[in-house]
């Protein structure tokens, strides 16, 4: 078992150490059990890889982007204002997020609010990672050989245009991959964006999720492979509504790298 | 000689007409897109260009699905190219000539070779959207919004495209055989691979019947494309203009990206500002500047939409890939992306009428854009995913307008589901959508 301290900005600092990346956690991976379990999973490969990092702790706030997908403007730019005096005061240059909800509105909406950083998807730096050769896999890792599908996220496919970041990961865990009829840029969402996971859906006649399961569950795949905690969560709650949970196994690929280099302590 | 100059008389006036009612309806949408707020498009102009190059002209997203792609981009050149034709029947009509082209020789040939093909293949496309729309009834067709006008305006077009090629090569047969039997005034000239199937059909009358025939058929083909002239900004068909002026503005930003509303970065500055005095009034307007009226935030009415997206409304040709692909739509929410853009039209459209019948300034009909013609519940059920910013062939983004009609209900109305307001607070009290507490945010750390 692998126990490491993940260090704060305030004790970076205080140590008058600065580091290379900071790790976004975001609200769902600090605090939804689930998601939590693929934000330890992005410290370990962070840490395993000796890539310098902090994360903010308790100085870390929401990002505003459900305030701002439902409208609230003001809210959002509130928040936005928050986490930017906070990072420039920190002179943060690269953050490193596991949520492409977090990774999107600091990519695209924070520069103009004042908050220019290199923003990074973790599927993009561990993909770096590997090419960098600055993670090595085991040999018989849980992976190997398994039939994977990828559910693209909104907010990192066709809202960024990032789609093979994800894919050469997987591709690193000498998996086979298998695409759902509909993927990439025609990738259909999980049902959680927009602050739809905030609320009850409208009327209608099943629920996105399950309509989003039913493409998994065409491909037979073992492992369905998310780059969102919230994805994560809507495609875990399918594949349970589908009474599937024993063949199919939902895995963000945070922790499916995690587990290849055996680093989980579990 | 008399007939011959009434007859280009007439034809003058036909036409004079029809580019008239044309530039009149051109010009009432230009007011109304106009009515928008101003949004600043000016930059990355090489970009634009070659987005609308690929977008329009070369119709890059058509093809995402291959039949009506490939049969649509037949439509495309083949109403390009035969208006080339139009330069000499336009001609001919108004000079009293006969295929003034005709001198060209074998380049005339070639060229109606190439019209008449091109006829068949826009008149065979028309048929197949006929059997698609009506005898297939594929599910994008046969939404709620696509009941009454709209299924009838798409009928229509198809309907006159397929008279109007017909009418054409009806016209060229009809000249084969005067040709043939060297009538006067028929010089020989043209090649005619399509409509030589249509000889037969002819063949039987006399030459008298020949000649009205002919005849009958250009003018019918030239009152049609008129009339059809009349017709298209009227319908979902303005696409075929609007669609590159459309394209030229797209969003070029990663489409994740929304706007940051400078209104509220105003406010919110002010806010983070220690020194700013909120009471302080607010300094002189810079030399004769009017003073902005204060904007309300989001998209209420047709005109709160910027002009872009008014734009949009008109550019929609109610294709439905976007409704098609909608998650919420999919899965039986109220929600129709399509809906959205052909409401905004109809609304815009709406108001811009009631300006002009009352002198330019807008008498409140009691009406919204929001609540009369787009519920709260389509707004709400949208996840901002982009699956139809993608799926639009002219890029297109209802999502957009979406999100600006939210902003309207949450900023101005305070109206929200209660558990998208008890997300607001949480955010607000904790920095979190959820109610933990803040000082929890690093407990995951512990048992790293």
């Amino acid at each position: 078992m692998n126990t490491f301290k993940v260090p704060t900005m305030a004790e970076m600092i205080a140590e008058g150490k600065s580091p290379e990346v900071l790790f976004w956690v975001g609200c769902a991976g600090s605090f939804d059990d689930r998601a939590k379990r693929i934000t330890k999973a992005i410290a370990q490969i962070l840490h395993h890889a000796s890539v310098s990092f902090a994360v903010l702790g308790a100085e870390e706030s929401c990002t505003g982007d459900p305030a701002k997908r439902a409208g609230n403007e003001f809210l959002f730019q509130m928040q936005a204002a928050t986490n930017i005096a906070v990072l420039n005061g920190y002179g943060i240059k690269k953050i490193v997020t596991g949520c492409p909800h977090c990774f999107n509105i600091m990519k695209n909406e924070y520069p103009e609010l004042g908050g220019e950083y290199d923003v990074m998807h973790h599927s993009q730096f561990i993909a770096t990672l590997i090419s960098e050769g600055k993670l090595t896999l085991a040999d018989d890792h849980p992976f190997k050989g398994k039939r994977i599908t990828f559910h693209d996220p909104c907010y990192l496919g066709r809202g960024n245009g990032e789609y093979e970041a994800p894919r050469s990961v997987i591709a690193a865990l000498d998996a086979e991959l298998v695409e759902m009829r509909r993927c990439k840029s025609k990738g259909l969402c999980c049902g959680a964006g927009g602050a739809q996971m905030f609320k009850e859906a409208e009327k209608g006649n099943k629920e996105i999720n399950e309509q989003r399961t039913e493409d998994v569950l065409e491909t037979s795949a073992a492992v369905v492979a998310t780059g969102c905690p919230f994805c994560n969560t809507m495609m875990t709650d399918g594949v349970k509504g589908a009474e599937k949970s024993d063949t199919v196994n939902v895995q963000d690929i945070a922790e499916m790298i995690a587990s290849a280099v055996s680093i989980v302590p579990e | 000689m008399i007939i011959a100059h009434l007859a280009q008389i007439i034809f003058a006036a036909m036409l004079g007409t029809g580019v008239f009612l044309f530039a009149r309806r051109v010009a009432f949408v230009g007011r109304n897109i106009n009515m928008g707020r101003d949004i600043d498009l000016s930059d990355r102009k090489a970009e634009r260009w070659k987005t609308m190059a690929l977008v329009a002209l070369g119709q890059s997203k058509m093809v995402a699905r291959p039949v009506a792609g490939i049969l649509h981009i037949f439509v495309y050149v083949g109403f390009v190219i035969i208006n080339i034709e139009m330069l000499e029947i336009v001609l001919d009509g108004l000079l009293g000539t006969h295929r003034i082209f005709a001198s060209l020789g074998s380049v005339y040939n070639v060229l109606i070779a190439i019209f008449e093909i091109l006829a068949f293949a826009v008149l065979v496309a028309c048929v197949i959207f006929l059997i698609r729309r009506n005898i297939l009834a594929l599910a994008r067709f046969k939404s709620p919004e696509m009941g009454g006008w709209p299924s009838m305006d798409a009928n229509i077009i198809l309907v006159a495209e397929i008279i109007l090629m017909f009418a054409f090569l009806s016209m060229n047969a009809t000249d084969a055989i005067a040709q043939s039997l060297s009538l006067d005034h028929y010089v020989k000239a043209g090649s005619f691979p399509i409509s030589q199937f249509l000889v037969p059909l002819y063949s039987g009358l006399s030459e008298a019947g020949i000649v009205i025939a002919e005849r009958g058929f250009w003018w019918l083909h030239i009152a049609g494309v008129i009339s059809f002239l009349v017709y298209v900004p009227y319908s979902k068909h303005f696409h075929i203009l609007l669609a590159f002026p459309n394209t030229y503005y797209s969003n070029l930003n990663e489409s994740g990206a929304l706007d940051n509303m400078a209104s509220v970065k105003k406010e919110v500055d002010l806010m983070m500002d220690p020194t700013a005095d909120p009471y302080a009034t607010p300094p002189p307007p810079e030399n004769d500047a009017v003073p902005e009226a204060p904007l309300s935030f989001g998209v209420k009415d047709g005109n709160d939409l910027n002009w872009k997206q008014i734009m949009e409304s008109y550019s929609c040709t109610e294709c439905g890939r976007c409704t098609s692909v909608c998650p919420a739509n999919m899965t039986g929410k109220l929600l129709s992306p399509r809906k959205i853009m052909m409401d905004c039209r109809d609304r815009v459209d709406e108001i811009g009428h009631n300006r002009d019948a009352n002198g330019g300034a807008f008498k409140d009909d009691g009406k919204k854009l929001l609540g009369n013609y787009i519920s709260e519940e389509e707004l709400w059920a949208c996840t901002s995913c982009q699956a139809c910013v993608d799926a639009c062939p002219i890029n297109i983004s209802p999502m957009g307008i979406i999100l600006d009609m939210r902003r309207s209900l949450i900023m101005e109305d305070s109206k929200s589901p209660e558990t998208i307001t008890n997300m607001f607070n949480n955010i607000e009290n904790n920095g979190a959508p959820w109610a933990f507490p803040a000082a929890s945010r690093g407990d995951w750390i512990k048992d790293a």
